[in-house]
């Protein structure tokens, strides 16, 4: 018993890490109707960032908001340079835009940082808590409340703010939006920053977890696109509900059902991902969506 | 006019372009492809971008140290060239990469390349070629222990089930009630270790109460370890590539578990993934390792002569970090390989520097530990066999007991 | 007869120029360069399959290197375990692979463009380690080791008249390979400009209007999906014959990605584009690596930049490159370049008329 509950438990904390990154690809979603396959690598690369300026000596308190900012920025300056010519392309040529941009940001990160797996700060101990037997770290509780901050200011945003609302409408409605005087591209630029931004939030939590190297979100991507597709892509609640059951699942999975064992548990995110988009593409928190022809 | 032009553009683009190619045709073979009187051309593949990229820096180191020798004159004379081709650890690139460097750029040998999965890929190609595949960057047991079918192919590093039978021995000897836990990953790496582990323990080999596997995508292995702690496992093995090692280390301190022994592969060992850990949460209780090189951030080699000899070489690699055990290795190997190339003396052909290397090494590595031979003979094709047991002192390594020689018992 | 071959279009003429030149150059260079271009052809032939599910009928796979995986792992299998002559499993795999990318298709149907791509990335990824688990079967992390064929009889004779010297049976595997791509694009050259073709380019051009003139939805999307795989099956067969060998790690998320930039290099919607996008794929990051740093008129700095960082970074900016600045790849910019000379050549007036290459489109 106490063995299935650990299970549970280190299912839910690497599941908080696939929440983070899942939340980032939803505000995308939100922001373009779009999969950004870039976001994974974006916030490897901001983290590699933060993990440049803690070493030339910052404090991380100062190096969390400023590589935020920085994110921010860079989020920007991609959709300004890389998806701004192409933005009104069909979803195709977006789609093999950010793969590229994820190849070439994966390429960049090992040409200047090397391949070699550092230790990256954390802000929570690594000390464990003892639950009746079961053990989670600070640093696992720290990534699940920080994804639940992250979820419920996006969801603050998005709902109850003007720019939220704006950035809504621009997306599903760029039209109508644009008659009625919003800068719809402007608006795709926010909602690269803000994504970027969660990303790299993602990235800073996770690196201590996972050890900072440029193919550290690749192992984590597939379970972020199965939990975004799980809880419906559009939600933010459902992201980080989809990241849990995901994470929880293969790790059951992995753990009681031998013929999947340790080995492929990857396999289990492949297998969330088809059934659910087969027997309810919305998930579970999306609305049916209606085709645009 | 038009249509006309465009067919007589088109068949001159023909011609010119047959012409263009037909500068390059098979040159006619001669004995010592790769030797000229002022130089040796030698080829790798490596990982230099992708997934496994960490051990591209063991190609810089090599050619860091053919550097140096050249600068004191080459091997007899004859300076080293080194062509380094990244494969990305796809075995799909290291084949057309090696047959390029075999019958275009005419290497005398391969060596060291990387991968096991990449150097399969090309054995039966260049044993049919009868080109040296000399001391392969792997430990898979294959390219020892099947000598006698590829008889132009050799490893150096200890053997990985060689490696796992040293620690058979000394958990026989050390822990002998163990109830042993491995973690593996699940390829050609994990499952000789694995397969090592169990033949060395013989007929104690039930003292292995559970084995876990994790594939090299995994995300964290905190599940597999939560069920081998479950399982009342109190000596843990981790046969696991550096990344998964470090965090294995820091869950099993989270996991409140301290077994009495963790042993790691000498592949994860190197002093900065420790720290690595170590900043990371872990306790780094009872972990216990072998080796069989000097470890660059040792301080009891810093007066060390092969030490002080080894930060020279690698100061002529401006990319490469001196810390970094695979640049010793790539430098310990490289030596090896000089060593060869010096006693195959005037008769430069490939078939004597093979069979010098298969049948006649016996070498004192002056960046290996202190004992450690680097030695075949025409019935054991492992170069190196022996190593020694060092434990975490909390800061470093420290060396215990002796060498242990496992050299004979995998046939 | 003669009256026809002079008043063929320029098109043709250019058609059989390549070929005779595929052909013949083997002869005049080295056997290694000619397994060099057996492997870009095999490319070529991969890419083709993936630009008529994604150039024609507007389905985006990123999974393709999982369908040459199954193609290699078939006949790989039937050459080990079943002593299968190799060349005789090529047709076996492709005709497999088609038949599971078929049934693939089916699900697909319900998947928006986006969810597809989710979807099929997902397989790339997931591909290594599925092949690992049946181990009896594909060798496991092992991989399984082939046997190259020689050259039969009648090709060594033929070889050895027309050139004096001996086939090696890399020279071989190219012809073979040649032969395959020569087929299957003479295949797809009729497809697309027949009725499938169309119907697959109007449901990529807008389904609803598709539906609404009739056209089988469903069956052509299945179709595409099914076509597509079965190049990719025949693909994988001949690399595992050219290679010799595969295994796991062959079949990476990045032979996906390669195949991709390819289809989008070359041109997506038209034929001669793969075989351009091919040999600009295969021969990049050769090139990059070899080429780039042997030009004494390209800075240090940069050589080395090229040379270090691999191909992944050359890739990801090409990709992004072309699809802002030429969306229909290099068969495109050729394209513009002939239409643009031939308005030079004849003046404005009989351009409506002249006969031109079919127009490569954008999806």
């Amino acid at each position: 018993m106490q063995a299935l509950l650990q299970q549970v438990v280190s299912g839910i904390a690497i599941g908080g890490i696939f929440a983070s990154l899942a939340l980032a690809l939803v505000l995308i979603y939100n922001a373009m109707g779009l999969v950004n396959f870039a976001q994974g690598e974006m916030a490897m690369l901001a983290t590699f960032v933060a993990y440049a300026l803690i070493n030339r000596g910052m404090s991380y308190w100062i190096v969390f908001p400023v590589t935020l900012v920085l994110a921010f920025g860079g989020g920007i300056v991609i959709q300004r340079v890389v998806i701004r010519p192409v933005e009104r392309a069909p979803i195709l040529t977006l789609v093999i835009i950010t793969l590229g941009l994820a190849t070439l940001l994966n390429g960049l990160a090992g040409f200047m940082f090397g391949y070699v797996p550092r230790s990256f700060p954390s802000a929570f101990s690594a000390q464990t808590i003892d639950l009746l037997g079961v053990f989670i770290s600070y640093r696992d509780l720290g990534v699940m409340g920080v994804s639940g901050l992250v979820l419920l200011a996006v969801y603050l945003l998005l709902q109850r703010t003007t720019v939220g609302l704006t950035l809504r409408a621009a997306a599903h409605h760029p039209e109508a939006s644009r008659l009625l005087g919003v800068q719809v591209s402007w608006m795709l630029a926010l909602g690269w920053g803000l994504a970027s931004a969660v990303g790299a939030v993602s990235g800073i939590m996770v690196a201590p977890i996972l050890f900072l190297e440029p193919n550290m979100m690749q192992s984590i991507i597939i379970y972020a696109f199965a939990a975004a597709v799980l809880g419906g892509i559009e939600s933010p609640l459902g992201a980080v509900v989809g990241g849990l059951i995901v994470g929880v699942t293969v790790n059951l999975a992995g753990a009681y059902i031998p013929f999947v064992g340790g080995d492929l548990q990857l396999a289990v995110g492949l297998a969330i991902i088809i059934v659910v988009l087969i027997i309810r593409p919305n998930g579970l928190f999306g609305r049916a969506a209606t085709r645009r022809v | 006019m038009g249509r006309n032009a465009a067919r007589l553009a088109a068949v001159a683009a023909f011609l010119v372009t047959l012409g263009a190619c037909g500068g390059s045709p098979a040159p006619a073979p001669q004995t010592d492809i790769g030797i000229t009187s002022n130089s040796i051309l030698l080829g790798t593949t490596n990982a230099l971008s992708g997934p496994a990229a960490a051990y591209g820096t063991i190609a810089h180191a090599e050619d860091a140290y053919f550097t140096y020798v050249n600068n004191q004159g080459g091997v007899n004379g004859r300076k080293i060239t080194f062509k380094i081709q990244d494969d990305a650890y796809n075995p799909a690139n290291t084949v057309p990469l090696t047959k390029g460097l075999v019958e275009q750029d005419q290497v005398f040998a391969m060596f060291s390349g990387l991968g096991t999965q990449d150097q399969t890929s090309v054995r039966d190609y260049l044993n049919s070629k009868k080109v040296p595949q000399l001391f392969v960057a792997t430990g898979a047991t294959t390219f020892g222990k099947d000598f006698s079918t590829n008889q132009w192919t050799m490893g150096w590093q200890p053997p990985y089930q060689g490696e796992a039978r040293i620690y058979a021995k000394d958990v026989v000897q050390n822990h002998p009630n163990a109830k042993i836990g491995v973690l593996y990953q699940n390829d050609d790496y994990g499952q000789d270790y694995l397969k090592g582990l169990t033949d060395g323990l013989g007929s104690n080999a039930s003292m292995i109460v559970d084995k876990e596997s994790y594939d090299v995508t995994a995300a964290s292995p905190a599940s597999q370890l939560a069920i081998l702690k479950s399982k009342g496992v109190d000596t843990l093995f981790l046969f696991s590539t550096p990344k998964p090692t470090i965090q294995s280390l820091a869950i099993i301190t989270g996991l409140h578990w301290t077994p009495n022994a963790i042993y790691l592969n000498s592949v994860s060992n190197p002093q900065v993934y420790m720290l690595a850990a170590k900043t990371a949460g872990a306790a780094l209780a009872n972990v216990t390792s072998v080796a069989y090189l000097k470890d660059p951030t040792d301080p009891q080699w810093a007066n060390d002569s092969g030490m002080q000899q080894y930060k020279t070489i690698i100061a002529n690699c401006t990319t490469c970090k001196p810390n970094d055990g695979f640049n010793l290795y790539g430098v310990a190997v490289a030596y090896t390989m000089v060593d060869v190339l010096k006693q195959a003396g005037s008769n430069m052909t490939r078939k004597n520097v093979m069979d010098i290397a298969a049948n006649r090494l016996n070498e004192t590595n002056p960046f290996a530990l202190p004992g450690v031979k680097v030695k075949t003979t025409s019935s054991d094709h492992f170069p190196i066999m022996q190593e020694q047991v060092i434990t975490w002192s909390g800061t470093g390594w420290t060396l215990q007991g002796s060498l242990i020689d496992e050299r004979g018992t995998l046939k | 007869m003669l009256q026809r071959i002079r008043g063929a279009p320029p098109r043709y003429w250019l058609v059989g120029v390549v070929v005779l030149f595929l052909v013949g150059f083997p002869t005049v260079i080295s056997s290694f360069l000619a397994s060099e271009w057996a492997q870009a052809l095999i490319l070529a032939i991969a890419i083709m399959g993936l630009n008529i599910l994604v150039g024609y009928s507007g389905q985006l796979s990123l999974g393709h290197g999982a369908f040459m995986a199954l193609g290699a792992y078939t006949s790989a299998i039937l050459a080990h375990h079943f002593k299968m002559d190799i060349v005789a499993t090529i047709p076996i795999a492709g005709l497999l692979t088609g038949l599971v990318g078929f049934v693939f298709g089916i699900p697909a149907l319900r998947l928006s463009a986006l969810y597809l791509a989710l979807a099929t990335f997902a397989l790339a990824v997931v591909t290594p380690s599925l092949i690992k688990r049946p181990a009896g079967l594909t060798g496991g992390v092992q991989g399984i080791i082939l046997t190259q064929p020689d050259p039969p009889g009648f090709a060594q004779s033929a070889y050895g008249f027309l050139t004096g010297i001996a086939m090696t049976s890399d020279q071989w595997i190219y012809y073979i390979c040649l032969f395959c791509a020569l087929i299957l694009f003479w295949f797809a050259w009729n497809l697309v400009r027949h009725r499938p073709g169309r119907a697959m380019r109007a449901i990529r051009d807008g389904e609803v209007a598709a539906a609404a003139s009739g056209v089988n939805i469903a069956g052509y999307k299945t179709l595409a999906f099914g076509i597509s795989a079965f190049y990719a099956g025949i693909a994988g067969a001949l690399f595992a014959l050219a290679a010799g060998f595969v295994s796991p790690d062959t079949f990476p998320v990045s032979l996906s990605i390669q195949l991709l930039v390819g289809a989008v290099v070359g041109g997506l919607a038209s034929i001669p584009g793969p075989l351009l996008g091919a040999i600009f794929a295969y021969f990049l990051p050769i090139e990059s690596n070899q080429w780039v740093p042997s030009q004494s008129w390209i800075p240090d700095q940069i050589a080395s930049t090229v040379k270090n960082a691999g191909p992944a970074v050359t890739y990801g900016a090409v990709l992004i490159l072309i699809m802002i600045f030429a969306p229909n790849g290099i068969v495109g910019l050729l394209y513009r370049g002939y239409v643009a000379l031939n308005r030079r050549l004849r003046g404005a007036a009989d351009r409506e008329t002249g006969q031109m290459p079919p127009n490569p489109q954008t999806v």
